[in-house]
């Protein structure tokens, strides 16, 4: 904007420049609309509620930061979870989500704008995705001009991949992680285009809160010297690219080290040694450069050989060093979700519990038509483009597609991280593909009418009047989503002032014959078409369920199942307040938020042994189970079963998991008992081990009843073990559709301690206080 | 007919000097016919009185006595007097308030009605006097599982308390269903049907008492809501708005054991027979933009049906609610400012609502009621026609500077009959609902103008 204002005023193109500027703004403005609006499916469809499960956490923690403050958060010791080892939440929480949505939060209230808690952060990642349009618009920008950022900018507002982690109510890291992450690149470009110290201390900032938000910042901090790497090697050094990376290490570094889940981590662990490593080559490049221009040609040859052979004798004994210090960890220093991300078989082998969470499998190929769409396909366009010309920035944005369409075929939930490089590459696409043809157009039309007169002046003009050609082409037939591409292309001219020159010598080479040029343009129209009709209907059918709260649509109209929240609410007023529920850990964050009461384990899994006792006790037969979850302190044991209305994600479904991870710590739990064919079976098959474990007690107890046969709808098939007692819970409450069916542990009968008194009395009074020590139950 | 309540009232005469009682012989009861409605867990007792004056000088009011226990969960009392005969009478409201006695028996309470006009010596007159009773129904067995019915105790006099002779009296109890577990006999005592009948009893003397405990069964839902808080918010944009916040438990006899879904679906007519899961609240016409939901998120199970006269909703809590369970809810809706909003003739405006709590037979055990008045109200007054406690509080709401005045009403051990009409004036001047609207403009004025001041001022100091 401050490039605009400073040509002289009442001039044609201070006023076309003015123009586009208060345009582009009313665009950015609309995308920002846009991308907000579109998220709101959820709360229209169903209301104004938080997601799914980890949302809930957040949801909890930032209703004990608004009421608490920022102190008593970062101590929070949380005892309501992992009964009875309790959970440091300040310290392990990633604090960005929760700091911002209180933030927001605290200065509504202190303007007497008296919004719940809730509602704001069920609508911080629709506000945050509009500021992530904005982020990837600048970015963009940065790139290949502001026509390319508008249509970026558009592009990321509705694509699917995103949407699906940032609709109103899905109140996860994600939300403001996303906008971070393009925001940290937009500065890092930024820096690398202008040299600015200024902007490298605001990218460590945006670094930092990116910290903050998402333990996905180790993608930048990996790829960032990725791309430094890659311009040193192609000879790109230049001073720009040291003031771009140098302060972002130092700086970022030790921002990260402020965040206590973080910590020494941001130096220790081996995701952060690729930035150090180019750190220290940076500085070596920096070097050489430095005395290459003080040093005549001939004792630069000289300098080179002594500092090489000495340098390479201390880069061997620091990588020795490190190394050394690498593999001295069990892991050689890598979280195991990173090394599944370098290996992905590495967590199916190893680690079930992260094999065990469906958004760590690796994706399948519809997943990339769905959640990205036509982008897919325009990527390799855009991919091409940004060699022409190559600059610092474009090839930034090239290494960062590559490595996260990696990413994101090894685990689904990176998806979320190819989305912004698709819609880059894509913005890119559509961008330079429109402007080809508009440019054609012109010019056919021009040379034809003007007959090949002032060839120089008519191509002067010919970027506007593309625009506005292709914008009357266009405007006929499209809605709003396309009329804001068009605009973009007016936009690009003020930012690209100085490639106009070579870029008018391109054109010509590039002009296509006027019929090809139009009817190429109607199919880039028709993709867009497709792809916000694609965007919309993944926004308002897919992605916006809360899964809480479910729905189907029946003959007889809308049916509801509210179980689970019926069930919470349950346990919230009619349990004692410091009742122990079990669980398997899915529903653990839920219980906590919404029924208020003590869980055993929670989605947080940081104790997988503490995960094992619960999935084994669930595996168990009843007495053990109840042992178990008595030593625990467990009152109550919620169960979820689909088999009554078919609701596929239920327990027995997820009971292999129970079974696989309790047997992983627990040997005496073996798979091979539940499995008969190599399958879970819970019919008139099913092995006796699986039929009297207590899993399948609980959820089918009196199941029968309902039907007479015990029909399992998710299984298809009827019950295997119909009729029986349970000896040692009894059931305290049953959802209105069966979903979440909770027991309570029975006391230890009275007449067991009866007859071991009586037996005492009998016996000399030595032998009871033995066998008191030996049973603590009984 | 019913009513319910332990022991009872009584008269007591005054002379008329206003602060010396006559002796209570000057008056006496001739006829006293008693009915406890024992039906629902709230008790309503109507007490029919024929009262003679046999002393010298006329009689200004009369005293009626209440045993402790019932004293303190009486939640309301009404006397009328009855003036013709048969079809042609007319009844008359007379003002009941409650009253200390220095030399009262065991504690018992009383309230002091005042006739019309005195009653003169050897004339008679006839009251009608309604009392309502709450939390007077004693579950038990005290827990009962899902399968059986809910029984209650209900502990009464036989007689009328009165602190006047009783020339005859009789008590009528009436139970929800016939099965009734047992009932104190004091003869002539007799049972029919629905109905216990206690009486005629001849010339009882002043503070008669003849304890009786009824023990019967009652299912209907104890509905009792723990605490209420209602907040009405006048805007004078056209609407209040108002919001409900509701503590629900059930009062009766606690429930035990095993809660088995399958029994409760599908053996409904004896599973569970005294819980319930069906609530209706009485809103008034004309109600729009309703919602019902709790801490959670949305409750689905709800019908709104409008109408002319009242709306009603019906609803479902998440869970159905067995002795002891609680469950909390909110319930908000808005209506039109013109039904509601009035102005006095000396210029003041009036907001003329119900009080009470809209749910159906439900005892309140406190209700708060908070009356948000619009920024820049004065002289807020209350009038409503029983005593409550009034405070003010001030709320910031949106974009709020000086604050909202709050009236805040509270009142414990509410009943239906408490839903009539209250009245609260203040003064406002129009000019204030402009507020809040030009601190926006002017706000979005200087935003534009710093972004204009913005762009046309050069900071550089070097000119480019």
């Amino acid at each position: 904007m401050a490039a605009v204002e400073s040509l002289p005023p009442g001039t044609p193109s201070a006023m076309r420049n003015a123009f586009g500027t208060v345009l582009s703004a009313l665009i950015l403005v609309l995308i920002g609309v846009l991308a907000f609006s579109i998220r709101l499916f959820s709360v229209i469809k169903y209301e104004s509620v938080i997601h799914e499960f980890d949302p809930y956490f957040n949801y909890r923690v930032t209703q004990f930061l608004s009421k608490n403050g920022i102190y008593e958060f970062w101590n929070w010791f949380d005892d309501r979870t992992w009964y009875p080892l309790g959970r440091v939440i300040g310290g392990t929480v990633y604090p960005g989500l929760t700091l911002t949505a209180g933030t927001i939060w605290w200065v509504l209230n202190s303007i007497n704008i008296p919004l719940s808690v809730e509602t704001v952060c069920v609508f911080t990642a629709p506000v945050f995705s509009a500021f992530a349009s904005w982020a990837t618009y600048l970015l963009t920008k940065e790139v290949k001009g502001s026509g390319a950022g508008l249509a970026a900018a558009a592009l990321l507002a509705m694509v699917p991949s995103y949407i699906s982690r940032s609709v109103a109510g899905s109140y996860d890291n994600e939300a403001v992680a996303i906008f971070a992450l393009i925001f940290t690149f937009y500065l890092y470009i930024k820096t690398l285009n202008t040299g600015s110290l200024f902007y490298a201390t605001l990218n460590a900032i945006a670094y930092f809160y990116m910290v903050c938000s998402w333990g996905g910042y180790t993608f930048i901090i990996n790829l960032i010297p990725m791309h430094v790497l890659l311009c040193i090697v192609t000879g790109r050094y230049s001073p720009r690219l040291y003031i771009a990376y140098a302060p972002l290490v130092v700086l970022g570094t030790l921002l990260a080290a402020l965040v206590p889940v973080v910590g020494f981590n941001a130096v220790l662990t081996s995701e952060h040694f690729a930035s150090f490593l180019v750190f220290i080559i940076i500085h070596v490049v920096a070097l050489v450069y430095y005395i290459k221009g003080i040093l005549t040609p001939k004792m630069f040859k000289v300098a080179v050989t002594l500092v090489v052979s000495i340098g390479l004798v201390v880069c061997l004994i620091v990588v020795a060093v490190l190394v050394a210090l690498v593999a001295s960890s069990p892991t050689g220093g890598w979280s195991g979700r990173s090394l599944s991300l370098l290996d992905p078989t590495y967590a199916s082998k190893y680690i079930p519990i992260i094999a065990s969470v469906s958004e760590h499998q690796p994706p399948t190929w519809p997943s990339y038509f769905m959640d990205i769409n036509v982008l897919a396909f325009l990527v390799p366009a855009g991919i091409i483009a940004c060699f022409s010309p190559l600059s610092d920035a474009s090839s930034f944005v090239v290494l960062y597609i590559v490595m996260s369409v990696y990413f994101s075929g090894v685990m689904v939930r990176l998806m979320l991280v190819l989305a912004p490089a698709a819609c880059i590459m894509s913005g890119i696409a559509l961008s330079q593909a429109f402007d080809v043809f508009t440019g054609s157009i012109k010019y056919q039309l021009s040379s034809k009418s003007k007959d090949n007169a002032e060839d120089n002046t008519s191509t002067k003009n010919a970027p506007k009047d593309d625009a506005s050609s292709g914008k009357t082409d266009k405007g006929e037939e499209v809605s709003k989503e396309r009329s804001s591409k068009k605009g973009k292309k007016k936009e690009r001219e003020p930012a690209e002032k100085l490639s106009v020159k070579s870029k008018i010598v391109k054109k010509k080479a590039l002009v296509l014959p006027l019929e090809a040029s139009i009817v190429a343009l109607l199919l880039l129209i028709m993709l867009g078409a497709f792809y916000v009709i694609h965007c919309v209907w993944a926004a308002a059918e897919a992605y916006s369920a809360p899964s809480i709260v479910l729905t189907s649509q029946s003959h007889d109209g809308l049916h509801v199942f509210d179980d689970f929240r019926e069930s919470y609410a349950w346990l919230s007023h009619n349990t004692d307040v410091d009742d122990k529920v079990a669980s398997w850990w899915d529903y653990g964050y839920q219980t906590t938020a919404m029924a208020n009461r003590t869980v055993i384990v929670d989605n947080n899994t940081w104790n997988n042994t503490h995960i094992a006792t619960v999935g084994t006790a669930m595996s168990s037969p009843e007495k053990a189970a109840w042992e178990i979850f008595n030593s625990l302190d467990v009152k109550y044991v919620l169960v979820v079963f689909g088999g009554v209305i078919g609701y596929p994600s239920d327990d027995i479904n997820k009971f292999l998991w129970m079974v696989r991870i309790g047997g992983g710590e627990f040997p005496h739990i073996k798979e091979a008992d539940y499995l008969r064919d190599g399958q879970y079976r819970i019919d008139s098959e099913a092995t006796p081990t699986m039929l009297n474990c207590l899993m399948y007690k609980l959820c089918y107890y009196r199941f029968v009843e309902t039907d007479g046969k015990g029909y399992d709808r998710v299984r298809r098939t009827e019950i295997g073990k119909k009729y029986f007692k349970l000896t040692h819970f009894e059931e305290v409450f049953t959802s209105h559709h069966w979903m979440v069916r909770i027991y309570k542990l029975k006391p230890q009968k009275n007449r067991i301690r009866g007859r071991v008194k009586k037996l005492k009395q009998k016996t000399s009074s030595g032998v009871s206080s033995k066998s008191v020590k030996k049973n603590p139950w009984m | 007919m019913p009513a319910r309540n332990w022991i009872f009232a009584v008269a007591v005469a005054l002379f008329l000097s206003l602060s010396t009682f006559s002796s209570a012989q000057d008056l006496q009861i001739v006829n006293a016919e008693r009915r406890i409605d024992l039906s629902s867990h709230i008790v309503k007792a109507f007490l029919t009185l024929k009262v003679e004056n046999i002393g010298k000088d006329p009689a200004a009011d009369m005293l009626l006595a209440f045993p402790p226990t019932q004293i303190k969960n009486l939640a309301m009392v009404q006397a009328l007097a009855v003036t013709g005969k048969k079809k042609k009478k007319t009844y008359l409201p007379l003002d009941v308030k409650p009253s200390e006695q220095p030399d009262a028996p065991n504690d018992a309470g009383y309230f002091l009605v005042s006739f019309a006009t005195p009653l003169g010596p050897g004339e008679a007159v006839t009251l009608e006097v309604l009392y309502i009773l709450t939390h007077s129904l004693e579950p038990f067995p005290v827990e009962i599982t899902q399968s059986e019915s809910q029984l209650v105790y209900y502990r009464d006099s036989a007689v009328v308390l009165s602190p006047y002779r009783i020339k005859q009296q009789t008590t009528f109890f009436k139970t929800p269903s016939t099965r009734v577990e047992s009932f104190t006999s004091v003869e002539p005592a007799n049972r029919a049907g629905k109905e216990i009948k206690y009486g005629a009893y001849e010339d009882r003397v002043p503070y008669s008492y003849a304890p009786v405990i009824v023990h019967f069964e009652n299912n209907s839902p104890f509905a009792v809501v723990e605490e209420l808080v209602r907040e009405i918010e006048i805007s004078h944009w056209g609407s209040l708005q108002i919001t409900e916040n509701y503590r629900l438990t059930h009062g009766g006899a606690r429930h035990k054991g095993v809660f088995s879904r399958v029994e409760y679906q599908s053996r409904r007519s004896i599973s569970g027979s005294s819980s319930f899961n069906a609530l209706l609240a009485v809103l008034p016409p004309r109600v729009n933009s309703v919602y019902y939901r709790d801490n959670i998120g949305n409750i689905s199970t709800s019908h709104l049906r409008t109408g002319f006269k009242k709306s009603e909703l019906e609803f479902e809590p998440r869970y159905p609610l067995f002795g002891g369970w609680k469950a909390t809810f909110i319930i908000g809706y808005r209506v039109p400012l013109e039904d509601y909003l009035f102005e006095a003739p000396d210029g003041r405006r009036y907001l003329n609502f119900t009080f009470g709590c809209p749910l159906v037979e439900t005892i309140v055990n406190k209700l708060t009621l908070k009356v948000v008045l619009p920024e820049g109200s004065k002289d807020p007054s209350a009038v409503l026609p029983f005593a409550v406690n009034q405070d003010l509080q001030v709320k910031y709401s949106y974009l709020d500077i000086v604050g909202r005045t709050v009236v805040v009403l509270q009142k414990d051990n509410v009943v239906p009959t408490h839903n009539v009409p209250f009245q609260v004036y203040y003064t406002f001047k129009p000019i204030y609902m402009l507020a809040e609207p030009l601190m926006l403009v002017s706000a979005f004025f200087f935003v534009f103008v710093t972004s204009l001041a913005y762009v046309h001022i050069d900071l550089n100091i070097v000119k480019k």
